[in-house]
């Protein structure tokens, strides 16, 4: 029955994606947005990636809504994790203690995790010159920081230094949006100089956005890992 | 009517339909948060997907591709840097939900989960 159900509505939505989609000329030219962000696109921002243009700065208060669903997600990650304590005795069986990691996997993710977060800061600050940005390089961060936990049994995260980064990151990106509301008369206009194309001192206050926006979406998403792993050693 | 492939879009409605049906008939919590993974990456291909254009380059400009009329759309692949992250969020949150309903039911089935039958 469920199955039947199930199929049903699948072949009701391929019938309705179908006579839509099929109707729309795709891959024959771009829209008007598009041409208008390609054709004056580096004039305006400075960032010679387009992409990095249309999320940071014609978009930019879109980004930010963006950053503060992905921290209510990790803040609910962390009320539904910690919430409520655990209760003593309850649940001892479920408790089993993990063998330890071999001295290569140990000695080898300490030896790769400075290289990795290396990796992940040259990510988000070249974000306006090369393919990537915040999100990736705050997400090649956290990988850094999930290697450690699965090659360390004893790894911990302490969670001040964590937030103290994800909050500093955060207000940063809010200041820098008012200040620019104070200079040029809209929040996050792009107050600093648009600089030489193809140089890491370009573009104006993206590189400062998306330094922030890495620096917060590393943090929340090691937070996200900390919270986790710290979950299952508890039960 | 379409220039490029159409096999991108069909592999791209092809994973969300798998989706779709993995969230409708899967009873485990954790295939179906898996299901809204896929359903998440097929939205996520479709859009950029249609942003794409025959024969031409990524919308960064390099010293080597500095014609602007060569490059794709930038708006789906900007929709799409959001939606990738919003997905991550909403995974996370599913899986931390998933957790406490095991911790709480001792169980992942939806059948046994009282108030989550259809």
């Amino acid at each position: 029955m469920r199955a039947f159900v199930s199929f049903s509505v699948l072949a009701l939505i391929v019938v309705g994606l179908a006579l839509s989609l099929s109707h729309i000329p795709f891959g024959t030219d771009r829209m008007q947005v598009g041409n208008y962000y390609l054709d004056h696109g580096v004039a305006d921002t400075g960032a010679s990636n387009i992409v990095t243009a249309v999320v940071l700065n014609y978009r930019a208060l879109d980004t930010l809504g963006e950053v503060t669903v992905l921290f209510i997600a990790s803040l609910g990650l962390g009320v539904f994790l910690s919430w409520p304590k655990k209760k003593e005795g309850t649940q001892e069986e479920g408790k089993r203690e993990l063998p330890e990691a071999s001295l290569i996997v140990r000695r080898g993710s300490q030896f790769l995790f400075p290289l990795i977060i290396l990796f992940g800061g040259y990510i988000f600050l070249h974000g306006h010159l090369t393919p990537g940005g915040g999100f990736q390089g705050g997400s090649v961060i956290a990988s850094a920081f999930l290697l450690m936990f699965l090659g360390n049994n004893a790894y911990r995260l302490r969670h001040t230094p964590l937030t103290v980064t994800e909050s500093l990151a955060g207000i940063t990106f809010v200041v820098v949006g008012l200040i620019g509301l104070g200079v040029g008369g809209y929040f996050l206009n792009n107050f600093l100089p648009k600089g030489n194309m193809f140089s890491l001192f370009s573009a104006g206050v993206i590189p400062i956005l998306y330094s922030a926006i890495g620096l917060k979406v590393g943090a929340e998403l090691s937070g996200i890992v900390a919270n986790m792993f710290e979950s299952r050693s508890e039960r | 009517m379409t220039t490029g492939n159409p096999m991108m879009y069909v592999g791209a409605v092809g994973l969300i339909m798998i989706g779709l049906f993995t969230v409708l008939s899967k009873r485990n919590l954790i295939k179906i948060i898996v299901g809204l993974t896929l359903l998440d990456t097929g939205v996520n291909l479709l859009l950029v997907a249609i942003g794409y254009i025959h024969n031409r380059t990524a919308p960064i400009l390099t010293q080597a591709h500095a014609d602007p009329s060569k490059m794709v759309d930038p708006v789906p692949q900007a929709l799409v840097l959001t939606a990738i992250v919003i997905g991550l969020g909403v995974t996370a949150l599913a899986l931390a939900l998933a957790i406490r309903v095991y911790g709480h039911y001792k169980t992942l089935d939806t059948r046994k989960i009282r108030g989550l039958k259809w």
